[in-house]
């Protein structure tokens, strides 16, 4: 058999592969390895959105402009020369949002579980019910469901409505009490347990119902049970739930942008790392140090996730469960 | 014995819809409340009207600069159609290559798909903004649906991508051997066989450009082209203030019927999209 050129062999072997994958190559490449690239050059830059032509390379300026209140700066001079003014907000931004996904993940986790195994018991009507307890998650990822929870937890809202009805008087406005604020968007999440929920009952439905039956007859009661058979044939299901509930909690934003109206709440209370990431970005056209944030967002992420993964040799099991 | 098991089940059951009631009530009250009387909505708990009115709907309707919701409707329910075209083709033609075609470098652009499922999409967003705004397109709907049809949604790809791995090989063999090429087997065979997980993709698609602000927020500068999560940010001041709270909550009601309706009406292919790959809701 005669050889073909390389070319015209490569081609036949794999061009329907490529002909298929084309859309996706170009997007991948016009839409997340250059924006990457470009936004981590960014990131070392003073671009300014509405003067994009004096742009400027300041070395680690942005970094500092977030870091520099740890090590008590205020005004800095960069590398190249340039004075900057660190920001003041940003150290507030991490913190609340390292509370909000610290609060919300868990709680909504173990509630998520709670009622997925409240569900997986052989009950008439279970897809009602699962469809009862997802509404929540279906809607409220929504505008709508923010301007509804301003008007729940107002001063005069529902809440404290209800709350008046069985006594309690001089009651606060939540949403703009700064103590308390950044917890009505932690209920908001945790109200919002559906789709962990659902991938806890697939999840459960796995479990042979044997291992319970025999552990009953060895005299291990539910909490042993729960502990020795649910817990651990359902880790690598949490561990996948805790991972995405992780990353997609850190990018919080339509709730707290529209809870604030557009900012950060009273004293900067819900202003979520995104939203302060927007606001740097888009009100105040401060793209440089807004890519440098995305960067840092990036980073937390990603270490978070490493460790968790790194952590599961120790409480994910993958075997049978023997 | 038997009697007791009923006895219990039924505490179990009352149990559920005691919670799932507390869990409806705000959503309920909402609908509610957006047929009350404007002054009568504060702190009013009860879920049954004393006043049942329509001026709520009738003064949110109205919009926002001139613009009436029908508007934003229309708008909402566009973008909503064409991103379900674009994803619809393109992500099945990826998934397609991904999952049933062999070519060098396969292995390692599939890794590099899986690691956009997890990137945060901040990072891309600035210099994503400062190229659409480039093109002119910042004020139009081309940064948002022209991505769809490079199938930037990792998530439907890798959806499809399982489910295409799950057919039978024989099928593809055989057409083969009568002659078939692979344009043709993803036509005849694969495409056919996948609907279950393209009415997940499509049913997502939807939800996600229904329910999607920050995009929105970005591109969608100018009232005549706002969708209506963008017009219902147009309730809230930019204190938090909210002047016409009837009207909000009306608008906000009406823009859960869509997802209401596919819910009920597909909801098995919401679980199925949500328990095989953690499609969030």
């Amino acid at each position: 058999m005669r050889e073909k050129s390389g070319i015209a062999k490569f081609f036949r072997r794999n061009g329907a592969g490529y002909l298929f994958l084309a859309p996706w190559i170009i997007g991948f490449l016009v839409l997340t390895v250059y924006p990457m690239i470009y936004s981590l050059w960014l990131g070392f830059t003073d671009y300014d959105f509405t003067q994009p032509n004096s742009t400027q390379w300041i070395g680690f300026g942005n970094y500092v402009k977030m870091f520099g209140p740890l090590f008590g700066l205020s005004d800095f001079t960069t590398a190249t020369g340039e004075v900057m003014r660190v920001d003041p907000y940003y150290l507030k931004s991490l913190g609340v949002t390292f509370t909000y996904v610290f609060a919300s993940v868990p709680l909504k986790l173990v509630i998520a579980l709670a009622i997925a195994m409240l569900l997986n018991q052989k009950l008439r009507g279970l897809s009602f019910y699962r469809a009862i307890y997802y509404i929540p998650t279906l809607l409220g990822g929504s505008v709508a469901i923010a301007v509804l929870w301003r008007k729940l937890f107002e001063k005069d809202g529902l809440i404290n409505g209800l709350l008046a009805t069985i006594g309690f008087t001089n009651l606060p406005s939540w949403i703009t009490n700064p103590h308390f604020s950044l917890w009505t968007l932690v209920l908001l999440s945790v109200w919002q347990f559906g789709s962990s929920m659902i991938i806890f009952l697939a999840g459960l439905k796995q479990i042979p119902e044997e291992y319970y039956e025999a552990a009953s007859v060895d005299g291990a009661n539910k909490t042993r049970q729960f502990f020795s058979i649910t817990v651990p044939l359902l880790s690598p299901v949490i561990l996948f739930n805790l991972v995405m509930q992780m990353i997609s909690a850190f990018q919080a934003f339509t709730q707290a942008y529209i809870i604030g109206g557009g900012k950060g709440g009273v004293l900067n209370s819900t202003l979520f790392y995104t939203l302060h990431l927007y606001l740097q970005g888009w009100t105040y056209h401060e793209m440089g140090y807004a890519s440098a944030m995305a960067w840092v967002l990036l980073f937390i992420i990603g270490v978070l996730t490493f460790l968790i993964f790194k952590s599961s040799n120790l409480w994910v099991s993958y075997g049978a469960g023997e | 014995m038997k009697k007791k098991t009923i006895i219990s089940h039924s505490f179990t059951h009352l149990f559920i819809i005691a919670l799932g009631l507390v869990m409806l009530y705000p959503i309920v009250w909402m609908i509610v409340s957006s047929f009350k009387p404007n002054n009568m909505i504060f702190s009013d708990p009860s879920l049954i009207p004393k006043a049942v009115t329509l001026e709520n709907y009738v003064s949110g309707w109205k919009g926002y600069a001139g613009v009436s919701f029908g508007k934003f409707f229309l708008n909402s329910i566009f973008m909503c159609v064409v991103a379900i075209i674009g994803n619809l083709i393109t992500c099945t033609m990826a998934a397609y290559a991904f999952g049933r075609l062999k070519f060098a470098g396969r292995n390692i652009l599939f890794a590099m798909m899986m690691v956009t499922l997890m990137l945060p999409g901040h990072v891309t967003t600035v210099p994503r903004y400062i190229l659409f705004n480039n093109f002119g397109w910042v004020g139009s709907y081309l940064p948002i649906l022209a991505p769809k049809f490079l199938a930037t949604d990792a998530f439907f790809v890798f959806l499809l991508v399982q489910f295409m791995r799950s057919l039978p090989k024989e099928l593809e063999e055989a057409a083969i051997l009568d002659g078939c090429s692979k344009v043709g087997v993803f036509f005849r065979i694969i495409v056919p066989l996948s609907t279950p997980a393209l009415v997940t993709t499509a049913l997502f698609t939807f939800l996600w450009t229904w329910d999607d602000f920050f995009n929105q927020l970005l591109y969608l500068t100018n009232p005549a082209i706002f969708s209506v999560s963008r017009a219902l940010r147009t309730f809230v001041g930019d204190a938090g203030a909210v002047s016409n709270w009837g009207g909000a909550l009306a608008m906000s009601t009406l823009s859960m019927i869509p997802l209401f309706i596919l819910f009920f009406s597909l909801q098995k292919y919401f679980v199925q999209g949500i328990s095989t790959t953690g499609l969030k809701g």
